[in-house]
């Protein structure tokens, strides 16, 4: 019998998917806490007490000066060790939407190496424009977190901040050459993407990255909102043969990671 | 001191912000070749060079893409190249600023006291100063709330709004009780207190009997009381109502309990739970939870500020909510307008007025900013164009929310303090106020703080959190929104059975200098008031201070039945509650409907207003099709976060490619549930100019019906009013009035839908050569079904090659008011009319059909009638069609295949549905008009056939929805 699955979702001023993230784990057997930062830093809630750190979607701080740079800061200025013995201690973190922006700004993503710099961004999309769709994504590394899952997946993205840039080319090389980029906008048949396919304009259609250690994920698109099978956009043309979405799997094997790994 | 930092992308990378605005600026005719923005961060404190480079390395800047700098250096101007600096005038609430602190001091710099913020626009291209000015004044600013910086290298000496210290000061005694009439009526209007001699007097009297004059304060509280928008002195009052000049007059006693309320009244339905008195109407929703729904307009502000007037207009209805009962959470918000067409040839315009191009594009930019950032999924609208709403456009905000069962009671008790959360008070929404701010330009400025705000949704999600873990430790008795009228209207109405006392300086406020009558009155946004028991207050505190939200005790609902207000300990206002609330004198308006008078308006050359029989009627169809009010509103629909909470089912936009336009909107109310509720809106002006009364079932039968064609069910539908008029004190915008709200009762009380909630906005005119024009009255109905399982919603695309489409509901000659016609140049006779009975029963029929599983897809007919409705259903399920018109059932004379195509006839519906199902439906469908009319084909083409089986349509689906596409694309 493994021991439960113990999620913390990380929650501030203007994070607001964490409602449906928490629900997701749960609906598939974790114990979840929805966390205020505030309380994380005090110290009433310790990280080390989970298996899963979850950085939900939403508009910390507003956005405001660029989206996620707020809280990217309060983790790297004021949790930093703790993050990384997290990821020493081989658990797990993905950052949806505004958490694969925290994630990104704060340096935790992409990792290379232990140094917490920023070598990523997610910048306005190229449209200038919020942009809530579906797309459609390949899934081009198996880290932890996408073990198993079908070459094509569907998810919706709903964000003004999602253009992948990174550093300089070496940075782009060596996510290609580790196996780092986990998920690519694609056209609905699998080619090449145009707007409104890449909906942001992201560097070779980046759409989520992992960690060297694939066990940190982010991702600009959003798997909770297609964790049941009625919140794909024409279901109602779709024959039922599942509770769930395409999104369910990503949570599923972060469950089953940690039972049985850790 | 205060250094300048300048944050700007690197060269060479692309500027989306930029190219947005060069792309504005080109379509308003100028040539330029590109615009670059700059951010710039005003820092004030005790900082050092290297504190600011560190704050800019690592918070202003995104080291990827940007680079900054804080040594000035004047850009270079030519004519080439121009710079704009805008700034937010003093005393206007920017975020950014509060967030920036925050992050400086997670940093580690302490010494940060305040912060501002501008942008600089690099235009490039050439372009005269009068250009330049035209510009800016269209596309980069709004004067109301934001100033061209004149001398961006000129960096002010402080950037805090200093005032007179406030605790010296002089209470305002109003020389009223000797005043005559005249002195009486020049009092309200110097006070801006819009009260008439009847209310005057009224106040007079009472203050004889105090033996005192009042305080400009009481006077305040009085008239915020007693205001059309507090009070609905027209819907609540006396009107005496005459059909025609000569009519005999009937007298009406509060329009709202003979129409709307009646409804409710008289059909006595177990499930509505609070109605009508609370912020939001509450029905049952299931074992646990409740459910409640508020719309609101917010038409003023968005006519002078698009942006913020929708903004706060989204920012307060979901106060209202949280306003609900002991509060609710909220789960969608709902939004609908009505503008001018964006072709609008801007001398068409009233003077002084926004382009509505530039109204539209605010007003959805506001909703955007606040229900994204709030994480509320806006899932459902509709956008209505009309030139009459020129000088006037209409923003509508509505907010679902959920509450457990028992939260909805709130009852104030005598002791509980009185607490203010949330933002801080300042002297927004204060009418006329200006206030002098010092030492920015070191000049004194004068601020149109006015009725133009723009909101803080991360401060109204903060109070949401901090809230709902109050609620649920059960630790306040009451709550209710800070909203029009401000402390004023909230403690007034809680306080209304226990009174109250306020110590005024104990409010937090945004800066100093503020007067004790405009901390009482002041809208300042994202403000709650509750009720606390005083053993609670410590644990509440507590609560909202986890959460970094303000909480302050101002007073106590102290038993005195009286409202008593204090500033630094000295007494400002002491009044009678039972006089504030009942003291209003009765007041009778006249109304007078007449019939318009309405007439065919002869050809335009070119146009064919006269049909032909057997004319092809494609280019009609792609006419519908392009009509602004019919045409996709992907474009809107894709900004706003539609799917936040995972709750959406049947989304906004829906089948094969996702953007096919569905009728209602459908969510769950919780995750782990398939019980779902329906949100929908009927609102067609068009009717109104021909028949008010016929508007208001119209737009009843519209919000139902769209429903019914998700999967609805009309023994669970409530409703919602919001009637915008023009100034009930004339009597025949009155009259008209009257007769919608009767058209109100006669159809909700038919479909047995009661109404739960409303609102009313009168006062809508413009002025127009002198003259002053009312908007076309307005109903706006929506509604809202409870769904018993939201796994068997249908949507509107076909599914299927090879499954036959039925017609359901009879056509009339009813051409009135339709989009056919408008595109022809013409109003119209014949308004659609509401056979109550046949629709009651079609519904029920539908319905049965729904849950059996026999309809593949379903689509309500209205705008653009059944022509529009096949064809979307068609491009939405990327199938073709053959469809033989003349199997349409149809009751009426002419027997023309336009009026069967674009008749706007209420209560019907276009249905697919498999083969197999024929002997079922037929069943379900007894005595209720439906026909098979046509079937559903593989291959891409749309065919509809005349009365004499002639191809009258003939068109590829992928060009029909290309033509509904690009109008506002």
């Amino acid at each position: 019998m493994t021991p439960n699955v113990k999620v913390i979702v990380i929650r501030t001023a203007g994070t607001n998917c964490n409602e449906e993230t928490a629900f997701a784990f749960s609906r598939l057997g974790a114990h979840v806490d929805q966390v205020h930062i505030n309380a994380l830093i005090a110290g009433t809630f310790k990280l080390s007490d989970y298996h899963i750190l979850a950085l939900p979607g939403g508009f910390s701080y507003g956005d405001d000066i660029a989206s996620g740079r707020i809280l990217a800061n309060e983790l790297r200025l004021k949790l930093a060790e703790e993050i990384k013995q997290f990821i020493r201690d081989g658990k797990l973190i993905i950052g949806i939407c505004n958490g694969f922006q925290i994630l990104a700004k704060a340096g935790i993503l992409p990792g290379l190496g232990w140094k917490i710099g920023q070598e990523t961004t997610l910048f306005y999309n190229d449209s200038a424009k919020f942009e809530a769709r579906w797309v459609h994504l390949k899934v081009e590394s198996r880290c932890v977190w996408t073990k198993g899952m079908p070459g094509q997946i569907y998810l919706p993205v709903a964000h003004g901040e999602g253009k992948f840039i990174p550093r300089e080319k070496k940075v782009l090389d060596a996510l290609t050459s580790n196996g780092q980029i986990v998920l690519r906008y694609c056209a609905p048949d699998g080619s090449k993407p145009a707007y409104p396919e890449n909906p942001n304009g992201s560097t070779d259609d980046i759409a989520g990255i992992c960690d060297t250690t694939g066990r940190v994920f982010g991702l600009m698109p959003h798997p909770e909102r297609h964790f049941l099978f009625e919140q794909h956009p024409y279901w109602t043309r779709l024959k039922k043969t599942s509770d769930f979405g395409d999104g369910a799997k990503i949570f599923e094997n972060g469950i089953n990671y940690v039972k049985e790994n850790l | 001191m205060i250094w300048r930092v300048e944050v700007k992308q690197k060269d060479g990378m692309l500027d989306p912000i930029g190219q947005s605005i060069a792309r504005d600026i080109i379509d308003m005719g100028f040539g330029i070749s590109q615009v670059r923005v700059v951010s710039v961060f005003l820092l004030e404190g005790t900082i050092s060079r290297e504190e600011v480079k560190r704050i800019g390395d690592e918070l202003l800047v995104d080291p990827i893409v940007e680079q900054y700098s804080f040594d000035l250096k004047l850009p270079l101007q030519s004519v080439d190249h121009h710079v704009v600096e805008i700034a937010y005038n003093p005393g206007v609430m920017d975020p950014v600023e509060a967030s920036t602190i925050k992050g400086i001091r997670d940093l580690g710099v302490a010494g940060i006291s305040a912060v501002r913020t501008a942008r600089q626009y690099h235009i490039y291209g050439r372009l005269t100063a009068k250009e330049l000015e035209s510009i800016t004044a269209r596309v980069l600013m709004n004067k109301l709330i934001q100033h061209v910086v004149a001398d961006p290298s000129h960096v002010p000496t402080t950037l805090s709004i200093t005032g007179a210290s406030a605790s010296k000061f002089d209470v305002m005694i109003v020389d009223l009780i000797g005043a005559n009439d005249k002195k009486l009526l020049e009092i309200s209007k110097s006070g801006q207190l819009y009260l008439n001699i009847d209310e005057m007097k009224a106040i007079q009297a009472h203050f004889k009997k105090e033996k005192r004059d009042p305080t400009d304060v009481e006077l305040e509280t009085i008239a915020q009381t007693w205001s059309e928008h507090c009070r609905h002195k027209t819907f609540r009052g006396v009107i005496r109502y005459r059909e025609g000049k000569s009519g005999r007059p009937q007298i009406i006693r509060s329009l709202f309990k003979t129409t709307i309320a009646a409804v409710t009244l008289k059909l006595k339905k177990k499930w509505c739970i609070s109605v009508f008195h609370d912020n939001a109407g509450v029905i049952a929703f299931d074992k646990d939870y409740h459910v409640c729904f508020k719309v609101e307009t917010h038409n003023h502000p968005s006519a002078l500020e698009p942006f913020g007037g929708a903004n706060t207009g989204v920012g307060g209805v979901i106060r209202d909510t949280l306003g609900t009962g002991l509060a609710a959470k909220p789960l969608c918000n709902t939004d609908i307008f009505c503008f001018a067409p964006p072709d609008t040839p801007a001398a068409d315009l009233p003077p002084g007025t926004l382009h509505p191009k530039r109204v539209m594009k605010g007003v959805v930019s506001g909703v955007r900013d606040y229900g994204n950032k709030m994480g509320i999924p806006t899932v459902n609208g509709a956008i209505v164009f009309d030139k009459h709403f020129a000088g006037n456009p209409l923003v509508f905000c509505g907010n679902i929310g959920l509450i457990p069962k028992g939260k909805e009671i709130k009852r104030v008790s005598r002791g509980d303090l009185i607490v203010a959360v949330g933002g801080r008070t300042g002297r927004d929404g204060i009418h006329g106020a200006t206030f002098s701010s010092g030492e920015l330009t070191s000049e004194s400025e004068t601020v149109s703080s006015g009725a133009v705000q723009i909101g803080n949704p991360i401060e109204e999600k903060k109070v949401q959190d901090a809230l709902l873990k109050a609620r649920e430790a059960n630790l306040y008795s009451a709550i209710t929104d800070c909203g029009a009228g401000g402390f004023s209207s909230a403690v007034g109405e809680m306080g209304e059975k226990t009174g109250a006392r306020v110590d005024l300086d104990k409010a937090p406020l945004k800066y100093q200098g503020l007067k004790y009558h405009e901390i009482w009155i002041s809208e300042s946004q994202e403000r709650m008031v509750m009720s606390v028991p005083p053993q609670n207050i410590e644990a509440l505190l507590k609560i909202f201070e986890a959460e970094n939200v303000e909480a302050s005790v101002l007073g106590e609902f102290d038993g005195s039945g009286r409202l008593q207000l204090f500033f630094h300990g000295q007494q400002v206002a002491d009044m009678d509650m039972s006089f504030l609330h009942d003291g209003l004198p009765q007041i009778t308006k006249e109304a007078v409907y007449q019939k318009p008078k309405l007439r065919v308006i002869p050809a335009k050359a070119g146009i064919h207003t006269r049909y032909r029989p057997g004319q092809d009627l494609t280019e009609s169809l792609c006419m519908a099709l392009s009509h602004f009010n019919v045409a996709s509103k992907e474009s809107i629909i894709r900004i706003y976060d539609h799917e936040v909470q995972g709750t959406s089912v049947v989304k906004p936009l829906v089948g094969v490619a996702t953007d096919g336009p569905s009728d209602a909107a459908v969510i769950r109310g919780r995750l782990d549930s398939k019980r779902g509720i329906a949100v929908s809106n009927g609102i067609n002006v068009r009717y109104g100019m021909i028949d008010p009364f016929g508007m208001a079932a119209s737009c009843i039968d519209e919000a139902i019906r769209q429903i019914i064609a998700v999967g609805g069910s009309l023994d669970r539908i409530a409703l919602l009013d919001n009637f915008c008029w023009g100034n009930p004190d004339k009597p025949d915008r009155l009259g008209s009035l009257v007769r919608c709200a009767q058209g109100c009762y006669k159809a909700a009380v038919a479909f047995g839908t009661p109404f739960i909630s409303g609102k009313d906005s009168l006062y809508n005119e413009y002025t127009q050569k002198g003259k002053s024009l009312a908007i076309p009255g307005t109903i706006l109905i929506s509604a809202i079904g409870i769904i018993d399982d939201v796994g068997k919603s249908v949507t509107m695309d076909f599914k299927k090659a090879g499954n036959s489409i039925y017609a359901i509901g009879t056509t009339f000659d009813e051409l009135g008011g339709s989009v056919y016609l408008e595109n022809l140049g013409q109003l119209g006779l014949h308004a659609p009319q509401v056979n109550f009975k046949m629709a009651v029963k079609t519904y029920k029929a539908v319905e049965r059909a729904t849950k059996a599983g026999l309809i593949a897809s379903l689509h309500d007919c209205s705008e653009g009638g059944a022509a529009v409705a096949l064809a979307e259903m068609a491009f939405a399920g990327g199938l073709g069609a053959t469809v033989l018109s003349k199997k349409l059932p149809y009751k009426g004379k002419q027997g023309r295949e336009d009026i069967l195509l674009f008749s706007e006839s209420n209560s019907r519906f276009i249905a697919e549905v498999s083969a197999g199902h024929e002997k079922a439906l037929a069943k379900i469908f007894k005595g209720v008009p439906m026909a098979r009319i046509g079937t559903v084909e593989a291959s891409p083409e749309f065919v509809v056939y005349g009365l004499h089986d002639q191809p009258v349509i003939n068109a590829r689906i992928d060009e029909l929805k290309e033509i509904w596409k690009a109008p506002l694309r």
